[in-house]
């Protein structure tokens, strides 16, 4: 008996003719994420992708947990493929439910025939398993409406399949299918939820990571790394642009009034990722900002901070409660992380006293006195490259 | 070149250590509790080693356990001192500025309804005699004490730890936090008068992953951990032999501690020579404390840009604790310097290995390094 994965797609049969794509780029995320634990053979049909392992000792539970952050999927189950004869399945049904089975007080069989040759009808499929069932576990009774479990056989083309407790998977869509964008990502709680919340809509991620040596360190590099490996799990492949800052935060000091510092800085890492982001071929970028967090994100600086870039700002989190925030972190698995204490370079050059209601005018004015354009180029010239991937 | 000055975070294995380690890797791998010869000579060698560290502490070696470093010695002292002492108090004093081996166990004692006492210090980060001998009462079971801070290096008068337990009449057992001072000053168990003490190997060259704890000969304990008959219960598990050989051997190659003092000492005495030469520098160690650590400020610049910078060029030095990963220094809070002063805050902690080319080296980059990073705001 053979075990293999039945994997249901979630809103992709709603897009009507795009569906097949939508599929395939599904399938392609699918087969990322399971190709490190050996060699898969896929097929679908009538919305149902079907994962075949072809080696043997496949570790099918870490197969699941995997398949859980898959985006684009709706629920999956593991199933047991046999052979479309109805002896076969009778004998293989107790047999590979057999613990879900004895756990169980109450069932009920629910049959599916896309096979239209196979012999049987639906309703008398349920009825010979259920008899089948009954005699071999002695404990258990027919509940239809409310039962313990829920034992499926769906005969399809070249298989019947036996399972039963649907697992549910991570909902959105698949990641690719809906664009590019670029997450602008600080190390903290805010922007790795930010980039899995957009990547479950289907954007793939692109990260950008603002680094000012010596006042950040490795380790807050490091720490982005760690982040974003989590988040990749989700999304997939993440290229990372480490940008040098510096020397942008130098000169904003030197030449800058104090209380707009925080909100000029912010301004040119809008700029800076907006010319890292459209050489990427991202159509958009990613923020953690949430309104009146901090002194930077009441309304009038998101004012500012958006007319800096020249594409929109997807802002996820915009009306959400820091613990609403966590409580998706803590999820995600990256709340642990984000909360070790290496600087950011978001903390290093603080005001005392931010401007809270900056005016974009004075903001722009401010900004004159320095040479924005080469400094925003040479920042996004000499960014580096860091390829992210789940282990 | 890299320059190497977080001597107190951990130290460079000594060659002996590395030597001690092979062989028993290689040749003497047996357990020491097997009945058979293979079993016998591994005993040997642990016996030699535990024979050689109590010989450094001046005690008997059946006075000595070996643990799996500081960290599990100060829990064995503090846990085991209190359930053994259960019906006797639960009262506990010891001061603002020990480990968080030691801050955490009786903060989580404090929790389970112990009342602590932390010993407040002064500007040099010493606690008083006096406030030491108003604090123990006739219903303290444990007095904690270290013997020199391991953030600015400043000597704790633990030797009156005895008279403050014999005025009050009181059962506490006094043990002391020796990990820093341990290898570097003459440490004798018995006229500190303490009854349990701890040392850690990796702190004088030795492998990680070992320490040992002295408990005078006729106190109980209470073990944390139940297992087999290692370390006469008070330890149980097979013993980490290649860690222990190697504890065994950077104490055979520690110099006396009057030599190793006097070589530090000249170190130390030039570094601090050229920092307050060059100015914008507050020396937060007092000038007679244990030379190993030097603990200063930086007029201006956080710890964090400072480190990095080093870092970038291969010095490296710390700002407090390794153990506290970076969180704002309690022991300089304690000595009750301002919140700048403490944000500033850089550990220089010296090694025997440690050259004047050394701090030459560190002393050229803090010198640029004040230069080229903007001070806060």
């Amino acid at each position: 008996m053979k075990e293999i994965l039945l994997i249901k797609n979630g809103e992709l049969a709603l897009k009507g003719l795009n569906r097949r794509t939508f599929e395939d780029k599904l399938i392609k995320n699918i087969r990322h994420r399971l190709s490190g634990l050996g060699r898969w053979e896929y097929t679908s049909s009538q919305s149902t992708i079907m994962a075949e392992p072809l080696d043997d000792g496949i570790d099918m539970d870490e197969a699941c947990n995997r398949l859980k952050k898959v985006f684009g999927i709706a629920a999956f189950s593991r199933a047991a493929a046999v052979e479309k004869d109805l002896g076969t399945i009778l004998s293989c049904a107790g047999e590979y439910l057999a613990p879900q089975l004895a756990a169980a007080g109450s069932f009920k069989v629910e049959a599916k025939r896309s096979d239209k040759s196979f012999p049987l009808k639906s309703p008398e499929i349920c009825t010979s398993v259920g008899d089948k069932l009954l005699q071999t576990f002695e404990h258990l009774r027919v509940d239809v409406h409310n039962p313990d479990i829920i034992v499926m056989v769906e005969i399809r083309d070249r298989y019947a399949y036996i399972h039963a407790n649907q697992i549910k998977g991570a909902g959105g869509m698949p990641v690719g299918t809906a664009g590019d964008a670029a997450l602008l990502v600080s190390g903290g709680i805010d922007s790795p939820v930010a980039g899995w919340m957009m990547a479950k809509r289907g954007l793939k991620l692109t990260a950008i990571h603002f680094a000012s040596p010596p006042y950040t360190s490795a380790r807050a590099e490091q720490k982005v790394h760690s982040l974003l490996r989590q988040v990749a799990e989700y999304s997939g492949r993440i290229n990372l642009f480490v940008v040098p800052f510096t020397e942008i935060q130098e000169r904003i000091q030197e030449n800058c009034p104090e209380d707009l510092f925080t909100i000029i800085m912010r301004r040119l890492m809008m700029k800076t990722a907006s010319i890292i982001a459209k050489r990427e071929g991202c159509g958009a970028l990613i923020t953690g900002e949430s309104v009146g967090q901090v002194a930077s994100q009441t309304l009038y600086a998101l004012v500012c901070t958006d007319a800096a870039a020249d594409m929109p700002v997807f802002r996820p989190l915009i009306g959400m409660d820091k613990e609403e925030v966590i409580s998706i972190s803590r999820r995600i698995e990256t709340f642990d992380i984000s909360i070790l204490p290496f600087e950011d370079c978001c903390t290093v050059f603080t005001p005392k006293h931010p401007r809270t209601r900056p005016k974009l005018e004075a903001v722009l004015k401010a900004e004159d006195a320095l040479d924005v354009e080469a400094l925003i180029n040479k920042a996004a010239e000499s960014s580096k490259l860091v390829v992210i991937d789940s282990e | 070149m890299e320059v190497y000055l977080d001597n107190s975070a951990t130290t460079a294995p000594c060659e002996q250590a590395i030597e001690a380690m092979n062989s028993v890797l290689r040749d003497n791998w047996g357990n020491p509790s097997s009945l058979h010869k293979r079993g016998m000579r591994a005993e040997a060698v642990l016996e030699d080693a535990r024979l050689t560290v109590a010989k450094e502490l001046s005690c008997r070696s059946e006075e000595l356990y070996f643990t799996s470093g500081g960290t599990e010695s100060n829990n064995i002292a503090v846990f085991g001192t209190v359930n053994a002492q259960k019906r006797r108090g639960k009262r506990i004093v010891t001061t603002s500025i020990e480990h968080s081996s030691i801050e955490e166990s009786v903060k989580f004692l404090e929790s389970q309804g112990y009342e602590v006492v932390r010993l407040p210090v002064d500007s040099s980060g010493r606690f008083s005699e006096k406030d030491l001998m108003r604090a123990v009462t006739p219903d303290t079971v444990l007095v904690s004490l270290m013997l020199v801070n391991n953030e600015v290096g400043t000597f704790q008068p633990v030797e009156a730890a005895r008279r403050a337990v014999n005025v009050a009449g009181s059962p506490a057992y006094i043990h002391c936090d020796a990990v820093q001072a341990f290898g570097k000053i003459k440490i004798k168990a018995s006229s500190l008068d303490v009854d349990t003490m701890s040392v850690s190997s990796h702190k004088i060259h030795g492998p990680k992953g070992v320490g040992a704890l002295y408990v005078k000969k006729g106190l109980l304990l209470v073990p944390r951990t139940y297992g087999g008959l290692q370390e006469k219960k008070l330890r149980p598990g097979t013993e980490p032999m290649p860690a222990i050989a190697g504890f065994a051997g950077a104490v055979k190659a520690l110099p006396s501690p009057s030599s190793g003092l006097d070589q530090v000492g000249r170190l130390r005495d030039y570094l601090c020579y050229e920092m307050e030469r060059m100015g914008g520098i507050i020396i937060n160690s007092p000038p007679n404390s244990l030379p190993y650590i030097i603990n200063i400020s930086v007029e201006g610049i956080n710890s964090e840009p400072m480190l990095n910078y080093l870092s970038e060029r291969e010095i490296y030095v710390s700002s407090g604790s390794a153990c506290a990963k970076g969180k704002k220094s309690h022991v300089l809070k304690a000595m009750g310097l301002s919140d700048d002063r403490i944000s500033s805050a850089l550990r220089i902690s010296l090694s025997r290995m440690t050259t004047f080319e050394e701090i030459d080296t560190f002393l050229t980059a803090l010198g640029e390094m004040k230069n080229s990073i903007k001070p806060r705001r």
